[in-house]
């Protein structure tokens, strides 16, 4: 029995390896293009693990990590910005009326400042809401509608201070990253191999974080707060703990999509984007923490695979998918592996009753 | 059963999972760097897109990349079906440079990122020689930084708010000076001199009215009130609450897309008509007409450099040809038609030029004629724009719009105002 729990471990470990080498070397076989796009799936699955994080295993079902992933992605893209003009005012403040720099930009013209500002600022804006929302017992399907709310909020803000965010039409046209050119082929390898490596720690972590002690904690929470409660611990503190982690994975995953796509707007971190999210994961399969990676490389590959051969009907393809997983794999595609599993499992259990039986 | 249905499942997915990977063979294919994996490659996918035929000496590849799907599909799709059609025409008359066009056809779903990431597949992949596409501003904007670094070329076919001359991008719309400028010019001589300002909430309305503020303070004319809108925005009562207490002359409009049909249509139905108060819209053309409906836009005008009433042989056998291909009930309009001449100005500079070569495509195309539907365009060999003829019209109960005033000749491009005193600060601010 030790044996076979060995052998599983084992070979996981083993198949997860492969998997990370494969993406590290994904460069040598992948042209640029498609490397770029890889990239950007990376950075949406160390979104989705955080997210998954939140929803799998602790039952917050967040649709506002758009946010999150804006506030990173838009500290990466007010540095970027900066650096393109060269310490000039970016066109859009221009020709909106503005003479000088606002003074919430100025930390953005130092880079490491910039990239801790994208994992801080989501945090905090995190922590704020998660302290308020999960002390004061708000949970389930109305933090779900809070969090939807906010990103409401946040996006008309995002449009309307069009003067200090580029309105609309967001932030792009970057051109250099601590000196080297943004858009070259070697840079953009180069965040690439950044992007995996960000996401092998952040899918270990997360892994050590759920299996101990804490994991269950979470689940316990999920399954039964009230009970967590008798039991002495605080669940809002964890809850507004792993709220607090999710956001700053999210602003890690906004800071890496920008600096691979090179554009970050409204549209981006709005309600539908934010709904895609939690999509992911759950196509993936929530409760694990590889299934939501699985789950963004898949939708996403698919999206862009349905649009490029079929422009005009992908879409269409790309609901059947929702579909088709909503219906025959509710716990997403890692389900499926669990259900082999499991019945190969029955399999042997009824083999090793036949075989008592033939003895007796 | 449960087994029937994860049969079922996998057969669905496993479709799916051929569909993908067709398409990434046929990047594959594309991008392989030797003729023999090349020819090997181009079999297999043959099966799946039959007219791709990978021969690269028959064809010239063109992107053409509108909003399929999403709120923009609606105005993006009719500006894709005139460039299809343009193509389809040369193709009709020997192609280019003896070879036929084939269209690339991707959908940039109305996002953005989106637009960013299929330029730069239909330039890295597909090797374009240019790129037909674009609608807003913001998507002009995510397209300009890719087109630049990889050298590309983007026909960009709708008005917009200037203030941008990339080196990669044609803008076959009009410049502020060729609609907005003139548009104002017009109404304080017909109208009235006093203005109430009504756009989204984005560049272009945030930009056009910028310059109009101060070309309206250099005319001594007055405004009344200034509101903004989220894009898609539906209710207009407050904002008509304070126009009636206001009571301008001229509401300038530049709102785009839906948020048209609930303006004119509450503004209708406030018993505010033509008559009272004149609107002059900038994004209104002959399809929007369609969905906001006649009868309450009646007498509004627009300005814009063609109408599918403008009087040119061209445009007879433009509008005949559109309607042929796409139906009785197409209308045609200044994107439509600008979209159209755009891939004849592009032909025509790859016939100059005697290549596709991106540099010398942009050489070739300084000073290039064209005999457009809405008349004579020409490519301004500074900036990319084109000469155009500003058109002031009215909307009539069928839908179609008539002429009121035009300017004489094609009017040269100048997307900083730079020749007008008044936007001197604006553009003074954007050079630095």
């Amino acid at each position: 029995m030790q044996n076979t729990i060995y052998q599983k471990l084992w070979s996981q470990k083993i198949i997860l390896s492969v998997i990370f080498l494969l993406l590290l070397l994904a460069p040598f076989f992948l042209s640029d293009f498609r490397l770029n796009l890889l990239g950007k799936f990376l950075a949406f699955a160390i979104l989705a693990i955080g997210l998954d994080l939140l929803w799998g295993y602790t039952g917050v079902l967040s649709l506002g990590h758009g946010i999150f992933f804006g506030l990173g992605a838009y500290c990466m893209a007010m540095y970027l910005k900066l650096e393109a003009n060269a310490g000039g005012l970016p066109d859009f403040m221009a020709w909106s009326g503005m003479s000088e720099l606002p003074l919430i930009w100025l930390p953005f013209q130092y880079p490491i400042i910039a990239i801790a500002l994208g994992i801080i600022i989501p945090a905090v804006v995190a922590f704020f809401l998660g302290y308020l929302t999960f002390r004061n017992r708000i949970s389930g399907v109305y933090f779900t509608i809070l969090s939807q709310a906010l990103v409401l909020v946040v996006v008309t803000l995002f449009v309307g201070s069009q003067n200090l965010t580029g309105g609309t039409s967001g932030l792009t046209n970057f051109e250099t990253l601590f000196g080297f050119s943004v858009n070259a082929a070697s840079t953009q390898t180069a965040i690439y191999l950044i992007t995996v490596l960000v996401l092998g720690v952040v899918f270990i972590s997360c892994r050590k974080l759920v299996k101990g002690r804490f994991g269950r904690v979470l689940e316990g929470i999920r399954d039964g707060e009230n009970r967590m409660r008798f039991l002495g611990y605080n669940p809002s503190s964890y809850k507004t703990f792993i709220y607090t982690l999710s956001a700053a994975i999210a602003g890690i995953a906004g800071m890496l999509f920008v600096l691979q796509v090179g554009i970050i707007s409204p549209t981006m971190i709005g309600i539908i984007p934010s709904i895609e999210m939690v999509l992911w994961v759950a196509l993936g399969g929530r409760g694990t923490i590889i299934g939501p990676v699985i789950g963004a490389v898949f939708v996403n590959a698919a999206k862009t695979g349905f649009s490029e051969s079929y422009p005009e009907y992908w879409t269409y393809f790309l609901g059947l998918l929702f579909v088709l997983v909503v219906v025959f794999l509710p716990k997403g595609l890692t389900g499926l592996l669990d259900k082999w599993k499991d019945r190969r499992k029955k399999q042997d259990a009824r083999d090793s009753v036949e075989v008592e039986k033939s003895y007796s | 059963m449960r087994k029937q249905k994860q049969l079922l499942f996998l057969i669905m997915l496993g479709l799916m999972a051929v569909f993908v990977m067709a398409c990434s063979a046929a990047d594959n294919a594309a991008n392989a760097d030797e003729p023999a994996d090349d020819a090997e490659n181009s079999e297999e996918d043959s099966g799946e897109d039959a007219s791709n035929s990978e021969e690269e000496s028959d064809t010239i590849k063109v992107g053409v990349l509108h909003s399929l799907s999403g709120t923009m599909a609606i105005s993006e799709t009719s500006v894709q079906q005139a460039e299809l059609l343009a193509i389809k025409e040369i193709n009709e008359n020997g192609g280019v440079l003896g070879k036929q066009l084939e269209p690339v056809v991707e959908d940039g779903a109305s996002d953005w990122p989106t637009f960013a990431e299929k330029a730069k597949k239909l330039l890295q992949q597909d090797e374009v020689a240019t790129i037909f596409g674009g609608w807003t501003s913001a998507s002009r904007k995510a397209m300009l930084p890719v087109v630049e670094e990889n050298n590309g070329l983007l026909f960009y076919p709708v008005q917009y708010e200037g203030m941008e001359d990339s080196p990669n991008i044609f803008y076959t719309g009009a410049a502020p000076n060729q609609q907005i400028v003139p548009a104002v010019n017009w109404l304080l001589e017909n109208r009235g001199d006093s203005f109430f300002l009504l756009g989204s909430d984005y560049v272009f309305p945030r930009t056009a009215n910028a310059a109009i503020r101060a070309q309206l303070d250099a005319e001594g004319a007055e405004l009344v009130g200034e509101e903004y809108t989220p894009l898609g925005h539906t209710d207009y009562n407050t904002v008509i609450a304070k126009i009636k207490s206001e009571n301008p002359d001229v509401i300038f409009n530049t709102l785009n897309g839906d948020s048209n049909v609930a303006f004119f249509k509450q503004l209708n139905d406030a018993g505010i008509t033509s008559e009272d108060i004149t609107v002059l819209s900038v994004s209104v053309a002959e399809e929007e007409i369609k969905g906001i409906g006649a009868d309450v836009i009646e007498g509004h005008l627009t300005s814009w450099n063609y109408y599918q009433t403008t009087d040119t042989p061209e445009n007879e056998e433009f509008v005949a040809n559109y309607k042929a291909e796409y139906g009785e009930d197409s209308v045609t309009a200044d994107p439509i038609e600008a979209g159209y001449f755009g891939v004849y100005l592009w032909a025509k500079a790859v016939e100059e030029a005697g290549t596709t070569d991106v540099d010398a495509v942009k050489e070739a195309a300084k000073g290039i004629t064209f005999d457009a539907p809405n008349g004579t365009v020409k490519i301004d060999g500074d900036n990319q724009h084109v000469y155009k003829t500003v058109r002031i019209g009215e909307v009539q109960s069928d839908g179609m719009i008539s002429e009121l005033w035009h300017s004489d000749e094609a009017i040269k491009p100048d997307p900083y105002l730079e020749e007008y005193d008044w936007a001197k600060e604006l553009s003074d601010s954007l050079a630095e």
